[in-house]
């Protein structure tokens, strides 16, 4: 069990934390496991005496060995911070895991010299190694979170980037819809574009779905309710780029267009967002 | 209790709404408004909601309101800045605000107003009533 | 579920309704909802806060940061222990409107939830709950 009334962890550590972080620090890069590539000397040696000066404190103050209780948070900070860059150099979690556990051997070593009692000795290595166990978890967690958040702000980048808006003119923007439309997409897209409407100030927004090759319910639901929130802040949408078999679709899902204007093409509601926008093209003699 | 301040620009009345109404200050807004309308024989008001983070079918209906009842002092009403957040949401919700006009930003809104209050005025001269 | 939070607020006065809807709006930021998910549970919780207050003559709000293993949502009851609602389809339908206007803020605060549900027994009360799920 982790629990344990014995302090005297902080104390060995205070009397021989140079040995033990020269210890700690020989071991990694001698190891099979060193990253030389991924990580330089002098910013491994700040980890390891970051780490150690957090457990030498939470050791001092605490009676339980817990890694997960409150006192231990500075040490769980520290190695959260630790493991999120590891991670973004590309340690994989056991190595980062290993970091940690590497830190038994110098510990024992240290423990057995300055204990005599065989059976504070045991307990003391028992808590120590219990401790460590659960701390080299802790970075498992905290890495595969840390990989969670890069793969869903990749994701959240490549959905932006598949739905640029586009200025045609002054005051009229364009959403070139491309690729199939799902739930998630959409509501994206649906952002974007009426945040653009508000940061670009246009009044009148084409929504062409020429590259959508399918168009369900919940699509249509989408795009209506996009044309909808637009009005609601003072833009107009036109949506374009309607293929016949599509205008069949929405017709037999009973979508109600009437009070959106629909184009067949890019090019026809940019004529009508020019007129409505009071400008017209005309041609200039040679 | 604290309301929120009207401000007259020409024949115009201003309003910013800058904090979280209660129902109260929102029905007071209604009040005062109304009010000032009446008082000033303004022909616009412009509501300006680009601070509201929020706005649910108790301010919908009060902007509604509004809107109705100046059209009956034969003044427009135009509703500017509503965020997307709240634009989405009100979608959702269901809510349409049927016969408040809306603009982008104040500036828009102003363009607005003058263009709606000069049909109406253009109404009245066509019904062949005299305007000096 | 994992309760991680809770906040209990009373519902007895217009003023309690700002204060639910800041209380909301200040979990849904820690939660760090996206901007829209935010602006759609605070609106959600000022319809039913309403509700409580003028239909259900003034009850409470519950605010709850849960966890269900996979992700952490917040989830908000709303209960009172007035009149109650005899018919609850008719009153979910959109529009529907009694002396003063339910329909729209029930069906309304459904559709800006992710789950909704509600139990009303007519003399005894109402409850609502709605949880929004951070995504």
């Amino acid at each position: 069990m982790a629990d344990t009334r014995s302090t005297q962890l902080a104390d060995v550590i205070r009397s021989d934390e140079a040995a033990i972080l020269a210890d700690w620090l020989s071991l990694q890069i001698g190891g099979a496991a060193s990253r030389r590539d991924l990580i330089g000397e002098p910013e491994l040696k700040q980890q390891c005496a970051d780490l150690l000066a957090a457990l030498r404190n939470a050791a001092a103050e605490s009676d339980r060995f817990d890694a997960g209780s409150r006192v231990w948070q500075p040490v769980r900070d520290v190695l959260a911070h630790v493991t999120e860059s590891r991670a973004r150099h590309g340690f994989s979690p056991s190595e980062t895991a290993t970091f940690v556990f590497s830190l038994k051997q110098p510990l024992f070593a240290v423990l057995q010299r300055r204990i005599a009692d065989r059976e504070a000795l045991a307990r003391e290595v028992w808590t120590m190694t219990a401790l460590l166990d659960q701390l080299g978890l802790f970075t498992t967690e905290v890495h595969q979170k840390s990989r969670d958040s890069v793969i869903r702000r990749q994701q959240q980048e490549m959905l932006e980037l598949s739905t640029p808006v586009v200025t045609l003119w002054n005051g009229i923007l364009a959403l070139p819809l491309i690729g199939t439309l799902d739930s998630a997409r959409t509501q994206v897209v649906m952002e974007s574009l009426l945040q653009r409407i508000v940061d670009s100030g246009a009044s009148i927004a084409i929504l062409d779905i020429t590259g959508v090759p399918t168009v369900d319910t919940l699509v249509a639901q989408h795009l209506l309710k996009t044309v909808a929130a637009a009005r609601l802040m003072g833009a107009d949408c036109i949506i374009s780029g309607i293929r016949p078999q599509i205008a069949q679709t929405i017709v037999h899902l009973g979508v109600d267009l009437n009070t959106v204007t629909t184009k067949a093409t890019l090019a026809d509601a940019f004529a009508i967002a020019l007129r409505r926008a009071g400008l017209s093209v005309t041609k200039s003699p040679a | 209790m604290e309301r929120i301040p009207i401000l007259k620009m020409g024949d115009c009345l201003l309003v910013s709404i800058q904090v979280d109404m209660h129902d109260r200050l929102a029905m007071q807004l209604q009040d005062d408004l109304t009010t000032r309308i009446a008082e000033t024989a303004a022909r616009g008001v412009l509501i300006d909601i680009s601070s509201l983070e929020m706005v649910d079918s108790f301010i919908g209906r009060m902007l509604g309101n509004i809107a109705a009842m100046s059209r009956v002092l034969d003044a427009q009403t135009v509703v500017v800045g509503m965020r997307p957040a709240v634009a989405i949401t009100l979608v959702e919700l269901g809510m349409s605000l049927p016969g408040v006009r809306t603009a982008l930003n104040v500036e828009k809104g102003m363009e607005l107003l003058a263009t709606s209050m000069g049909a109406a005025a253009a109404g009245d001269g066509a019904d062949g009533i005299a305007v000096d | 579920m994992v309760l991680l939070s809770t906040d209990q607020l009373p519902l007895t006065a217009d003023e309690h309704i700002v204060i639910v809807r800041q209380s909301v709006r200040h979990r849904a930021v820690e939660l760090g909802f996206s901007l829209v998910d935010q602006t759609k549970i605070v609106t959600a919780a000022s319809e039913l806060a309403r509700n409580t207050i003028q239909h259900g003559g003034g009850g409470a709000a519950l605010i709850e940061v849960v966890n269900d293993g996979v992700r952490r949502g917040l989830r908000l009851t709303f209960e009172d222990h007035g009149p109650g609602i005899a018919d609850i389809a008719l009153a979910m339908k959109d529009g529907y409107t009694t002396a003063g206007g339910l329909g729209l803020g029930l069906s309304g605060a459904k559709r800006l939830s992710n789950e909704f549900s509600i139990t009303s027994t007519p003399g005894q009360g109402t409850r609502v709950v709605i949880t929004r799920w951070k995504s």
